[in-house]
């Protein structure tokens, strides 16, 4: 029955104070809207620069172990299976070999094209992608002008000669495109991964997979180790230059998204404090009354703190749900993607506001001890 | 033996200022002693002495039979809790809550809050139809009603009423004043601090104050 009547009395306390009730709780929500979007930020900002950070290229390497040319495509599955959990964009199979192209041996590559452009979204092709199935090449960007000198694209639907070698089946490929990377891609061919095996008779074997996986530094690092460990035969390497500057900017960005989130819950610390010392002062007199009735130090610090509290946790309820709206307008403005609503973090912001709530009032509070219960009769 | 003893009591504010001077009485049980004097005689000051707010600096006030010169500041709201029911000139009752709940208020900070007794109070200071009603919802004489039902909730020893018809108007009054010697009636010990001569004639005896030193 006590406990029934306390919250009785603190809930009525905000219920029937309309007015300041709704002043401290718009205090109190707009610092765990801006805390809710905020951490919602500092958790999604990773994610979605990391899936930015991608269109660089892959990031994460296999090559085969031990000094051998090749290794098994199924490794691919296997790989795929240790990073379920991170989000991969693609997983490019690659088999470099040197095929006899026009009579002339070019560094040849056999992929898969449906990967390859997730993996290296920034490949420029002019004409088209080989299609699968079908007897196409693609030709780096320096190759054309080999094949073609005056006028590089006219190779585009011409038919070249592509053999193993001297001696070996000649069969007959139509140019689908032109390749303009940058790098050293310009000079080489590249054709479907399964007709490239067959040429050369080396049936489901790679020299190379590049992976494009959507995780942090760290994370990335430790995936290296459990691939490493978990599958034999080959032997993963980050593409430092990538996982590097990604992980510097996303710590970077982390850290100032954490300062502004720290200073934000010192603001609201600091405003609630104002409101609740508010709440306080012009409620003296009720105190005092209280106190007049024989309330100990304890009833209204208990009080206080309840009233603290409720208002922590229904500020902090409608925060987190405008601080998801709020992330959500952030992601989609400078992502262009939309984000989850995180139960976790709606706790988080809710128990954060109960938590600076409770904080703030204790100042309040203690003044509220120190009201010398005669004023109710000298009528201040 | 008396249930109010005042021994050779003064106040001393800032070790300057005396508001009270060698003040000795006694109120003994059942009494309605009325404490009168005009303003700045000490009557406040008394009244948070004997109301355990506020501690005499000097001489001895024994309440029930307990020391009050003699306790902290903790037991002295122990004791306010327990014996003592207060009735004030302003009313103060909280404000959001209704008249109902302003009875268990007291009941709160007593022990145990009980919804029937706090209704058989408001009964006895006939408002029972006005229990779920808040106070800016009742007029002043009814507020006063309600505050009378709050000091008794407790069962106290001693009522303590500042001025509790300085707010009301005559209707108002005699209905209050009626209540008061209802209480007295009943044999509740009752002490009304008032400068209304009126209210003061109502009681068994009067005190006057001036100047911190009893007159009369």
């Amino acid at each position: 029955m006590r406990l029934k009547f306390f919250l009785r009395m603190i809930f009525y306390s905000l219920l029937r104070r309309r007015m300041r009730m709704l002043i401290a709780l718009t205090a109190v929500a707009v610092g765990a809207t801006i805390i809710s979007g905020m951490v919602t930020v500092y958790r999604e900002v990773p994610q979605q620069l990391g899936r930015e950070f991608r269109a660089y290229g892959a990031n994460l390497l296999i090559i085969p172990a031990n000094e051998a040319a090749t290794f098994d495509t199924n490794k691919i599955s296997d790989i795929r299976e240790i990073l379920s959990g991170h989000e991969i964009i693609g997983a490019a199979p690659f088999l470099y070999e040197r095929l006899e192209i026009n009579k002339q041996y070019i560094l040849t590559g056999g992929t898969n094209f449906t990967e390859l452009q997730r993996v290296s979204p920034y490949w420029q092709i002019e004409g088209a992608y080989p299609a699968a199935g079908g007897r196409e090449v693609l030709i780096g960007a320096q190759l054309a002008k080999i094949f073609s000198p005056y006028e590089p694209s006219e190779i585009i639907g011409q038919e070249v000669t592509i053999s193993a070698g001297e001696g070996t089946a000649m069969k007959k490929y139509v140019v689908s495109g032109i390749v303009s990377t940058g790098g050293k891609e310009e000079e080489f061919a590249f054709m479907n991964l399964d007709d490239l095996q067959q040429i050369v008779g080396k049936p489901n074997q790679i020299s190379i997979a590049q992976f494009s996986v959507v995780a942090e530094g760290d994370s990335l690092k430790t995936l290296e180790q459990k691939i490493s460990s978990g599958v034999t035969g080959i032997q993963p390497q980050l593409v430092q230059q990538i996982a590097n500057s990604e992980f510097n900017v996303l710590s970077k960005l982390q850290v100032l998204v954490l300062l502004v989130t720290a200073i934000v819950l010192l603001l609201t610390l600091i405003c609630v404090t104002t409101t609740m010392m508010a709440v306080v002062t012009e409620r003296r007199k009720e105190i005092g009354l209280k106190k007049a009735l024989g309330a100990a130090n304890e009833n209204i610090v208990r009080e206080f703190l309840g009233e603290g509290c409720l208002l922590g946790a229904f500020g902090g309820l409608f925060g987190s749900g405008l601080g998801y709206l709020f992330a959500q307008s952030v992601s989609l403005q400078v992502f262009g993607r939309g984000i989850y609503f995180s139960v976790s973090i709606a706790i988080l912001s809710i128990v954060l506001s109960i938590i600076v709530t409770g904080v703030a009032s204790l100042i309040p509070v203690r003044i509220a001890t120190a009201v010398d219960p005669a004023i109710v009769l000298r009528g201040e | 033996m008396a249930l109010l003893e005042l021994k050779d009591v003064s106040m001393v504010y800032n070790g300057k200022v005396r508001a009270l001077d060698g003040i000795n009485f006694s109120v003994e049980k059942g009494e309605w002693v009325a404490i009168m004097g005009p303003s700045g005689s000490g009557k406040t000051t008394l009244m948070n002495i004997i109301g355990c707010m506020d501690k005499a600096t000097g001489g001895e006030v024994i309440l029930d039979g307990i020391d009050l010169s003699d306790v902290d500041a903790d037991k002295l709201t122990e004791i306010r809790r327990e014996k003592i029911g207060m009735v004030f000139q302003q009313f103060h009752l909280v404000p959001y809550l209704t008249a109902v709940e302003n009875i268990m208020v007291a009941q709160y900070y007593h022990g145990l809050p009980d919804l029937n007794d706090a209704m058989t109070e408001l009964k006895r200071v006939g408002l029972e139809d006005r229990a779920n009603h808040l106070p800016s919802q009742l007029s002043g004489g009814e507020q006063q009603r309600v505050c009378i039902a709050r000091a008794l909730i407790n069962y106290p020893v001693l009522i303590l009423a500042d001025e509790p018809t300085g707010n009301l108007d005559e209707a108002n009054q005699n209905l209050v004043m009626k209540i008061f010697h209802e209480l007295h009636a009943e044999g509740h010990t009752i002490i009304t601090v008032t400068h209304s001569p009126d209210v003061g004639r109502e009681a068994q005896r009067c005190i006057v104050l001036e100047h911190g030193r009893i007159k009369s």
